[in-house]
């Protein structure tokens, strides 16, 4: 199955970003074979609002069938709601570990955003 | 000549100058309430029968049957107000749209259209027969302070006076610079604090990037020696005025007076401050 997870590093052993919509990258693996794939995500880091909704649309339409986050606001909730698009509450830790707590379950879907959004 | 009084920090005494030096020069001189989000000038300026328009903007909206998710819409919208959201669609966020129309123009098949939503509201009165005061209002919950703003400035004048005074919204973001943007000359407000002094550099740098001639006024001063003085003298700004640290201003103040009503001397100081200003800006008197 393919994960998205919002990254401040380029390969499996970085960390994931405690910020979803501002998260400079994404990387996106095959947690079957741990092939990776890196999507740039500059322009919504530096988005003056609204990156949480772009960020959205980004993992949304990468390949991947799922996201895994430590956060997730109300706007960028709401498209995945829409979407049908499972976030999954993570940790901050390695995507390598993570992708082992996937594995064994462990990464529960999240029913409602977590924040109260950023203003501006 | 437009002249926008701002300030950066928020409390330093915008009001206080701007309702006295429109109350000073009302013969001459209109003000425009553009702190959107909190007006307060008509606190001091009251009376007047009052006439109010509605602001509006126009926010997309998506025709499903039409729309084939292309996605140009929201790559054009510079305010992420659109979105797609995989085979639901795509999704608008009124609440982040600037109303720039761009999303309409750039959809290929026609599929979005425009809804107008309330953004708030200008009103306008004319206190005693003579001095005209507009006041912005922004929709509570409204994001769009700048479109308010324009909407106050723009406002057909009741009456026909040659300065329009903006009392401008704190802070140097959007609201700040959509007023001063449109004035000839931008008045600063800062008191003698190091937080104040702080403020007043962020937006002169602002100032400066819309390449806007300035100049400084000190509220609660305690004279040419203090704090904002002897920045402004080592940094080559002019100082206008400054306003004394008094008890009776500030007593004056809470009770709703204005400077003119706490110092006699101050109608006149205000009246030749306007007549330099304008000098300075257009090379001639106030018509």
């Amino acid at each position: 199955m393919k994960l998205a997870f919002p990254v401040v590093g380029t390969d499996l052993s970085s960390p994931l970003d405690g910020r979803f919509g501002r998260a400079p990258r994404f990387l996106i693996v095959e947690t079957d074979s741990n092939a990776f794939t890196v999507l740039e995500n500059a322009r919504n880091t530096d988005a003056s609002q609204g990156a949480g909704i772009q960020s959205a649309q980004v993992v949304i339409g990468s390949g991947a069938a799922a996201l895994v986050t430590s956060h997730c606001g109300p706007k960028a909730f709401k498209v995945f709601q829409s979407a049908k698009f499972p976030v999954l509450q993570s940790p901050i830790a390695p995507v390598s570990e993570l992708i082992e707590q996937f594995k064994a379950g462990s990464l529960k879907e999240m029913t409602a955003p977590d924040n109260a959004g950023h203003a501006g | 000549m437009k002249i926008a009084v701002a300030s950066g920090k928020g409390g330093t005494g915008k009001t206080t100058f701007s309702v006295a030096l429109a109350l000073a020069n009302r013969d001459r001189a209109r003000l425009v309430d553009c702190d959107v989000e909190e007006p307060n000038a008509h606190l001091f300026l009251r009376g007047g029968e009052s006439t109010t328009a509605s602001v509006w903007a126009s926010v997309p909206v998506v025709d499903a049957s039409r729309c084939d998710s292309c996605g140009r819409c929201a790559s054009f919208c510079q305010y992420n107000a659109l979105a797609l959201a995989g085979s639901a669609g795509l999704m608008v966020f009124p609440e982040l749209c600037h109303d720039c129309g761009g999303c309409i123009l750039v959809c290929p098949s026609k599929a979005l259209s425009e809804r107008k939503v309330l953004r708030g509201t200008v009103e306008t009165r004319v206190i005693d027969g003579t001095l005209e005061l507009v006041t912005g209002r922004l929709e509570v919950g409204s994001p769009s302070a700048p479109t308010v703003i324009r909407a106050a400035i723009e406002n057909p004048p009741a009456l026909q006076r040659g300065v329009t005074i903006f009392d401008a919204p704190p802070g140097t973001a959007c609201s700040f610079a959509s007023c001063v943007h449109q004035a000839d000359h931008c008045v600063l407000v800062t008191d003698p604090t190091p937080f104040g002094l702080h403020d007043l550099e962020l937006a002169i740098e602002a100032i400066q990037a819309m390449t806007k001639p300035f100049s400084v006024v000190i509220n609660r001063s305690s004279g040419d020696d203090d704090l904002a003085s002897r920045h402004c003298r080592r940094r080559g700004i002019p100082v206008l005025l400054r306003i004394p640290e008094r008890r009776e201003i500030a007593e004056c103040y809470s009770n709703g007076g204005s400077l003119l009503d706490a110092d006699s001397s101050m109608g006149e100081r205000l009246r030749t401050l306007l007549d330099d200003l304008h000098f300075q800006v257009s090379g001639g008197p106030i018509q």
